[in-house]
């Protein structure tokens, strides 16, 4: 029973009876139909967790994961570097500095990273002669480095986006305070902007880790064994569908632990801007 | 050159052809996709934003599903999984035929999987922009809930989901490179080919990077005229 209101002494009325209406059945059926799969899933893992198959591969996939973790926290960090020159350079007045940096943003933005991978890859056969002759060919030659290679310019230009975006968003007043104080523009820029900036950019950083991470996969076209490596590899020799399984499983966790604790993160960090 | 012009050429020498043929499946695949795309996305969010809990949970359950995915790993896991899964019913059936799956197929219900999940959030917070009072005139109308949707609702609704949805277009037409993967002749693969035929691996990358390009202007140009021709009825106020 509700407690009874002290000013009128009238209790409230009790909640209405929720009707089986069509969309709460379809729901039902739905919610159903999804719990019976993820059911049938876990029962399927447990069933299949001491199989040759896991025994067999479950090394490679955590070896996997480890150079997928690789190529996503260099690829980022470099990105991140490198996006800071870029950004500034978008957002500068001059167009010799403008116009380089909006076409880099643009080509990496506007085509696939596959495509991109590739042309780094295989494209960089195409210059061995001159690569050869400045020493970079080892470089290139190997595929990890291509696709760190790769992957950093893309994040760069996402990062540098990203970047201008929380940079123009910082009003004014704060340049002129700093000036106002005496400070000269790098200081400024690093110690007053670029702090207020980031923190509205940790959002929209966020999403671009979760884009790496995903987007990490298509190192496996280019003969690297990360998690998607290694399960294109159990694959091909078991033709047991479990590997794809697995990995779904394995980057939906990583995916989902990490927005969590993103989301988490990110309303520590901002809990002075909630109103 | 006139190595090189003779290498893009169309015909016998060149590789024109073939890699117009990639833009081709590039194109269709990336129109294909779209309509069952944006029908599931909207029926997902209308799911998201329903009042009944059960129905919200399971479309987030989808959402979070796809969005969490790579997007080649959910490739693989509907071009194999279909396959295996018509294996295994052909074998329960008793016929011993080999079905190959169609790559293109595989890769337009993978896209749409994709394409739906990421869509529904751009209906969802489009949705949110609508008035409840948008609603409650259309009732008053005596119109149905079908009918305030269609014709009262969902007109302003597009207007204000177009540039998310303008923007996904563009994920989309880049991740159709994907399905390369799976053996289809997109432009990435044909380029591919060229590439290793001719020991030109640069050039023809590069010109598929291009091709991405100019694809992209060309939508960006259409869907800027798109959402202004949304926006039409705005300018008189």
């Amino acid at each position: 029973m509700t407690a009874a209101d002290p000013a009128t002494g009238m209790s409230a009325p009790p909640p209405k009876a929720r009707k089986w209406t069509g969309g709460r059945i379809t729901g039902h059926v739905l919610m159903a139909l999804w719990i019976v799969s993820g059911a049938y899933l876990v029962y399927y893992l447990a069933l299949n967790i001491g199989s040759p198959f896991v025994q067999r591969y479950w090394g490679e996939y955590v070896d996997g994961f480890f150079i997928t973790v690789q190529i996503v926290a260099i690829s980022l960090a470099i990105g991140a570097a490198l996006s800071i020159p870029i950004a500034l350079a978008r957002s500068s007045k001059l167009g010799i500095f403008r116009w380089p940096a909006y076409g880099y943003v643009y080509f990496f933005r506007g085509t696939p990273l596959l495509a991109q991978t590739f042309l780094i890859y295989y494209g960089a056969g195409t210059f061995r002669p001159e690569l050869q002759s400045i020493g970079l060919w080892s470089f290139f030659r190997d595929a990890f480095n291509c696709v760190i290679f790769a992957f950093s310019l893309n994040t760069a230009a996402y990062q540098a986006e990203i970047l201008r975006g929380a940079i123009q968003n910082v009003s004014r007043g704060q340049w002129e305070g700093g000036q106002a104080l005496g400070l000269s523009k790098a200081v400024i820029f690093v110690k007053v902007i670029l702090p207020q900036a980031l923190m509205v950019a940790l959002r929209p950083y966020g999403n671009e880790i979760i884009l790496m991470i995903k987007g990490s996969a298509i190192a496996s076209i280019v003969t690297i064994y990360d998690l998607m490596g290694e399960t294109r590899r159990a694959f091909s020799r078991s033709y047991d569908f479990q590997a794809y399984i697995w990995a779904a499983v394995l980057y939906l966790l990583i995916v989902e632990t990490l927005r969590r604790i993103w989301d988490k993160f990110e309303a520590r960090l901002t809990r002075h801007l909630k109103r | 050159m006139d190595e090189v012009l003779t290498l893009i050429s169309f015909g016998d020498q060149g590789w024109g052809d073939e890699i117009a043929e990639g833009v081709l499946v590039t194109i269709s695949l990336a129109i294909a996709t779209l309509p069952f795309g944006l029908v599931l996305g909207f029926i997902i969010a209308l799911a998201k934003k329903s009042d009944e809990p059960s129905v919200r949970m399971a479309a987030n359950i989808y959402t979070t599903i796809f969005r969490g995915l790579p997007e080649l790993l959910t490739l693989f896991l509907v071009y194999y999984g279909v396959q295996i899964g018509i294996q295994e019913l052909t074998k329960l059936m008793g016929l011993d035929v080999y079905i190959e799956v169609n790559s293109f197929a595989a890769g337009m219900v993978a896209l749409a999987l994709v394409f739906s999940s990421y869509a529904s959030e751009a209906f969802l917070s489009a949705f949110r922009g609508i008035p409840q009072g948008q609603y409650e005139g259309g009732y008053a109308l005596g119109l149905s809930r079908f009918k305030t949707l269609r014709l009262v609702v969902l007109p302003q609704l597009i207007r204000l989901a177009l540039p998310a949805l303008g923007n996904l277009w563009l994920i989309l037409l880049k991740e159709t490179a994907l399905v390369s993967v799976i053996g289809l002749s997109d432009l990435v693969r044909q380029a591919g080919i060229a590439a290793r035929v001719t020991k030109e691996p640069f050039l023809f990358f590069g010109i598929a990077c291009l091709i991405y390009l100019v694809l992209a202007m060309i939508s960006s140009a259409g869907l800027t005229r798109i959402e202004a021709w949304s926006k039409r009825g705005d300018t008189a106020r």
